[in-house]
């Protein structure tokens, strides 16, 4: 009975997620489910506190590098980054995608996935415009990027965040392991799209001087960002905790020349969904507890093998892709955690590489928008889709093969 | 004579050049760019993809309004290429179908191969494919640049030593 009620209850989170009705929003219809569970005594108090206070560290964590990566695009950084591949294309659309990889891996790698797909991508579609060459190849690597190059570092996506506690491992050994496999990842990106879009990227670009822009480096800014992450690098030996030196770098952003006004900087840490997330880690947990820990037990197999590894992937991606990866995250990360830190790493080849497959990050917001927006056009699903198959099979052996290595190695 | 001649980015210089050279001299021209609403609404509503967060969309003109501006400056530079009057039509949306209904009623339309730079089916891309076989109206198919030789269609499987 509590299994049934735990299942329904993370079922109308997915619901309201998916959906986004007005009079329902997502985070509140979390928060409810999360205190009916305790409410009816499916979870007790304890154990909502528990998973509360696991969760927490990571919630504020994101909250800061939210925090981080506005104040990135306060200072300008992605502005500069614009004018730097324009200037940089120097007249070659090949080249402009190389530089558009190089800046969606290190944003994607340093400020999450969301600074890539909210921040750099509107910037990357606006240079290639000015440029007058196709945006297309460039605005799809920016997008299939934001999901494989949030392999390498644990504050790269917010799945790594949730696992990287979990998984036992220091930053530097996270982000040490996960080198190859992001590497591999971005090799076959590299190919399929080059390949895929050759005849757009074969013409001369405008010559970048038709409005050619003062480059201002933001160099407070990337300063900040660089000390944080040599902060990170070292915070297991300096002893302080990855989430204090996030919250002191967005500090020294909210600190700079261009300060949001307090509701600025409110709306852009996105209270709701630090709500919503926390909400759907208590149901989540719930759920975990009356059995669906035993379903998710048979279907991830355990060891360090590079067959187990692959089959670990494999159905992490398929989770991924049938719920979204955040609660695909949540619901496999107590089993994986259990089989070490190398089933943890498998798990999140997939579910990070695994979206990459659907346009909209899952086949639940697929078939929810097919039916809501069914008499637009404006979405190329078949084009998307194509890329995927192309990509997301091949990322997913090339990646989890690198960890295989990189375990045998580090 | 009413022309339509399709301006796409990578291929628009040679195409205006050949339009130029092959069209008569009293055709009624106009200058068609489609922007593919594909690509700015995968730029710009990329947010509906993270499940859970409502992130606000950064300061700055519209993309729609990016893309419509950089458009109008291509034709404009199209225009100039081509040399005579030409009327200027900007679109937006699946770019093969609004070519395709940007030529109703035109005599022909012209558009240039945008594929491999060699003899063969894979010298067209899939959106100027689906214009050359849906258009309502005559097609002129120009090459961009000069023609690839007769030696650049493979040598049939048979044939191979």
């Amino acid at each position: 009975m509590s299994e049934a009620v735990a299942l329904v209850a993370l079922a109308a989170i997915l619901a309201a997620a998916v959906a986004r009705p007005r009079w329902a929003p997502d985070w509140a219809v979390a928060a409810a489910a999360a205190v009916l569970l305790v409410l009816v005594g499916v979870l007790s108090l304890k154990d909502a506190r528990a998973a509360v206070s696991q969760l927490g560290p990571t919630v504020g964590f994101l909250a800061a590098l939210l925090l981080l990566a506005d104040g990135c695009r306060r200072a300008g950084v992605f502005d500069t980054l614009g004018a730097a591949m324009a200037r940089g294309a120097r007249g070659q659309a090949r080249r402009l995608l190389a530089l558009v990889f190089l800046a969606a891996a290190v944003t994607t790698a340093v400020l999450s996935l969301d600074a890539t797909i909210v921040l750099l991508t509107p910037i990357v579609f606006t240079t290639a415009a000015r440029l007058h060459t196709s945006p297309r190849p460039h605005v799809y690597a920016c997008s299939h990027l934001a999901n494989t190059a949030s392999l390498l570092l644990p504050i790269s996506n917010l799945t790594n965040l949730l696992a990287f506690t979990a998984s036992g491992l220091s930053f530097v050994r996270f982000a040490g392991l996960m080198l190859l496999p992001w590497l591999a990842a971005l090799a076959i990106e590299w190919v399929v799209m080059s390949r895929r879009f050759a005849s757009e990227l074969q013409q001369p670009l405008e010559p970048a001087d038709r409005r050619r822009e003062e480059l201002r480096v933001p160099v407070y800014a990337l300063g900040v960002v660089a000390l944080a992450l040599v902060g990170f690098a070292f915070s297991s030996v300096i002893g302080v905790a990855p989430v204090w030196i996030a919250a002191a770098g967005a500090l020294a952003l909210a600190a700079a020349r261009e300060r949001p006004s307090p509701r600025e900087a409110l709306g852009a840490a996105e209270p709701t969904f630090l709500i919503f997330v926390l909400a759907l880690g208590i149901v989540v947990s719930a759920a975990s507890r009356h059995g669906l820990s035993s379903v998710i037990d048979q279907l991830v197999p355990a060891g360090a093998g590079l067959p187990a590894l692959l089959a670990v992937a494999g159905v992490s991606a398929l989770l991924a892709n049938l719920v979204n990866n955040l609660p695909a995250t949540l619901i496999l990360l107590p089993v994986a955690a259990d089989s070490g830190a190398g089933t943890v790493l498998a798990m999140l080849i997939g579910v990070n590489v695994g979206p990459n497959l659907t346009y909209v990050g899952s086949l639940a917001t697929l078939l929810w928008r097919r039916i809501v927006h069914a008499h637009e056009h404006e979405t190329d699903l078949g084009e998307f889709t194509r890329l995927g198959v192309l990509t997301v099979p091949a990322a997913l052996l090339a990646s989890t093969a690198g960890l295989w290595l990189a375990l045998q190695v580090i | 004579m009413r022309a339509v001649v399709w301006i796409s980015e990578s291929t628009w210089e040679g195409c205006v050049q050949r339009a130029r050279a092959l069209l008569p001299a009293d055709a009624d021209v106009t200058l068609l760019h489609v922007s593919p609403s594909d690509v700015e609404e995968l730029a710009a509503g990329g947010a509906g993809r993270l499940l859970g967060r409502r992130p606000r969309r950064p300061p700055g003109p519209p993309l729609r309004e990016i893309a419509a501006e950089e458009a109008g400056a291509l034709l404009e530079q199209a225009r100039t290429r081509l040399g005579r009057p030409a009327r200027l039509e900007v679109r937006r949306g699946r770019v093969e179908r609004e070519v395709v209904a940007a030529c109703a009623g035109a005599d022909v339309v012209v558009l240039a191969r945008d594929g491999k730079p060699r003899l063969g089916p894979p010298s067209l891309g899939r959106h100027t494919r689906f214009v050359v076989d849906h258009a309502p109206c005559q097609v002129l198919l120009v090459w961009p640049s000069e023609p690839p030789g007769l030696d650049t269609i493979p040598v049939p499987p048979h044939e191979r030593r």
